[in-house]
């Protein structure tokens, strides 16, 4: 991604000359732990960015939307606010923002430079220290001002909780149109919140499951088209398309390892049963990891690549298992009654994310490596399909509702309180979040 | 037999098959062949697509989770069997099909499995296996939309589909 975003934004922080300094200050009173168990969201000011047109509002309106969707803030409406602020460069009047308890305070300006180039300035205050905790300036192209906005949000973000944010990410997904048993799917790519929906397919072969690159614009799904269901990938930027591996019978449920230099996917075998084999994208070689007369599928990396989770119904029906990369020690992990798949490793390392199926109901949860410490997160008709914020705090996933027709996309937070729909112009399936932009 | 023009010049033998095609399709209570499922239009020439679909069965269905080919669907296999052995012009792709009440990437699986169980059902009755492909839309292809049991019991399918007829 770095290649593809470079030239487009330059950030550089902010000093402000007159009473405040932008060192971190190591006793700011501003701060949310995120570790407690029931995190009470901070309440937090995002005024208007100084601007000449509408621009500057906008942007805000993107950075507010992004904190408030976390879980972890809350903006506060405009509407109580006392100071009006006509200078970003100077302090603002703590006391008028501690009275309608703005803990935190966002000012700041979006100008336009000779070259075209948007000029954004903020700066992130803490208001019952009165001091500045963040001062930034961002370039971009104008049409990157919703970028920015996500850019600022993590920098809040990651001041105000001490980790990493994830606004500044994309989703890629299946965008699907049409009668249940005719439906149209097609790729789609939009950032993390549902705006700037583009279209990488054209909907005439059924495709699926697409997953991102940890390093490239790159995608890697399933297509059926020419017949014959297989593993592509795809350049987002360029279109360029390409089969992954010349195998003879079908393959599907890939997934990238985290140097995204290989495929990991199932390869069916003539038998009908299926077996996981990683495939590597320089030398074109593949490995064999799996080889049992079971359905062995939906292999996902630990983010150290040492490691695969992955579905397996060789017990009967369908659970976890966890192996090492090289196939070795092939381990059960769940155990708590029901069917488990779809184990995604967390980008922490420490967490498996699932799709449970028990009591004609479809969970989302979590549990531990060792399979200990199952959380259920969200329970409903049908949902399945998560996939983890690079931060490792939110999942995605889809859900769809009894007689609702089709599917939507949610996210939700580790604690199952903070569960969000995700926009969508049509039903949408098969998400899968980017890493962080560069 | 050529086709339904071919025969119409003899009325007896045209009143003599529609008898024989109404006997057959009254005789096939069990939902397991297509003309219960609403694709009948009338009489089909032996030997062609149709007949196939309406008086023999195209498809069969599976229990939840299940590939093995239950008793119900071994009858109809066998009748499979045996007109694709009259009939040796057709090449054959076997669709295998899962319900809703699964995962994606895991019912991908189920559905291939069980077109191969049903493949290797149909060469163990004499089909040559080099007729025969498989293909899996895993859940990707209901043909019952509803969110029930009555549904799902439906699409839990391998379906028997004729290619490359007359060649």
């Amino acid at each position: 991604m770095k290649r593809f975003f470079q030239a487009m934004l330059t950030a550089a922080a902010l000093t402000l000359g007159v009473n405040a300094v932008a060192v971190l200050p190591a006793h700011a009173l501003v701060e949310i732990d995120v570790n407690k168990g029931n995190i009470e969201p901070l309440p937090i000011a995002v005024t208007d960015f100084l601007s000449s047109d509408a621009l500057g509002a906008e942007i805000t309106g993107v950075i507010a939307a992004d904190l408030q969707r976390s879980g972890l803030f809350a903006p506060i409406d405009k509407g109580a606010f006392i100071e009006k602020i006509s200078n970003p460069d100077a302090a603002p009047r703590f006391e008028d923002w501690k009275v309608i308890n703005a803990q935190a305070l966002v000012t700041g300006r979006v100008t336009q430079e000779a070259d075209g180039r948007l000029r954004a300035e903020f700066r992130l205050w803490d208001t019952f220290a009165g001091e500045q905790l963040l001062g930034e300036q961002f370039f971009a192209n104008k049409a990157n001002a919703r970028r920015i906005a996500h850019i600022i949000a993590d920098a809040i973000y990651e001041r105000l909780t001490g980790e990493k944010g994830y606004f500044d990410t994309r989703i890629v997904y299946i965008d699907e149109s049409g009668p249940k048993n005719q439906r149209v799917k097609r790729l789609a790519i939009m950032d993390q919140d549902g705006a700037n929906v583009r279209y990488l397919s054209n909907g005439k072969a059924i495709v699926l499951t697409p997953r991102f690159s940890p390093t490239r614009q790159e995608i890697t799904y399933m297509s059926y088209e020419g017949g014959e269901p297989r593993v592509y990938l795809l350049q987002i930027e360029t279109g360029q398309r390409e089969l992954v591996g010349n195998f003879p019978g079908m393959t599907f449920a890939p997934r990238f390892s985290p140097d995204g230099q290989k495929v990991i996917m199932s390869l069916l075998r003539e038998d009908g049963n299926s077996n996981i084999f990683a495939m590597d994208l320089r030398s074109r070689t593949t490995t064999r990891l799996t080889n049992s007369n079971s359905i062995d599928t939906s292999p996902s990396y630990s983010p150290d690549g040492s490691r695969v989770v992955f579905t397996s119904d060789r017990g009967g029906q369908p659970q976890i298992y966890v192996m090492g990369a090289d196939g070795s020690g092939q381990t059960r992990i769940s155990f708590g009654g029901g069917s488990y798949s779809t184990p995604v490793w967390s980008p922490r390392g420490d967490l498996i994310a699932f799709t449970k199926q028990t009591g004609g109901e479809f969970q989302i949860g979590v549990m531990r490596i060792d399979g200990s410490g199952e959380r259920i997160l969200s329970t409903g008709f049908q949902q399945e399909g998560p996939t983890w914020a690079p931060n490792g705090r939110y999942i995605m996933f889809f859900r769809e509702a009894a007689g609702s027709g089709g599917p939507k996309l949610y996210s939700i937070d580790l604690t199952g309180r903070n569960e969000q729909p995700v926009p969508t112009q049509n039903y949408g399936s098969d998400p899968a979040w980017s890493p962080l932009l560069e | 037999m050529r086709g339904i023009a071919a025969m119409t010049r003899n009325p007896l033998i045209v009143a003599l098959f529609l008898t024989l095609a109404i006997a057959g399709c009254a005789n096939k209570k069990t939902p397991n062949n297509a003309a219960d499922l609403g694709l009948a239009g009338g009489a089909a020439t032996p030997g062609s697509a149709k007949d196939f679909t309406v008086n023999v069965g195209d498809r069969i269905f599976f229990d939840t989770d299940s590939s093995v080919i239950r008793a119900d669907a071994q009858g109809i296999l066998t009748r499979q069997a045996q007109w694709l052995n009259q009939y040796r012009q057709y090449a054959i792709v076997i669709e295998g099909h899962a319900d809703e009440r699964g995962t994606r990437e895991y019912n991908i699986a189920l559905g291939a499995r069980r077109a191969a169980a049903t493949r290797d059902f149909l060469a163990a009755r004499g089909v040559n296996a080099s007729r025969m492909k498989t293909i899996s839309y895993g859940k990707e292809r209901p043909v019952a939309v509803c969110d029930d049991i009555s549904c799902w019991s439906q699409n839990r399918r391998a379906v028997t589909t004729l290619s490359g007829a007359g060649s």
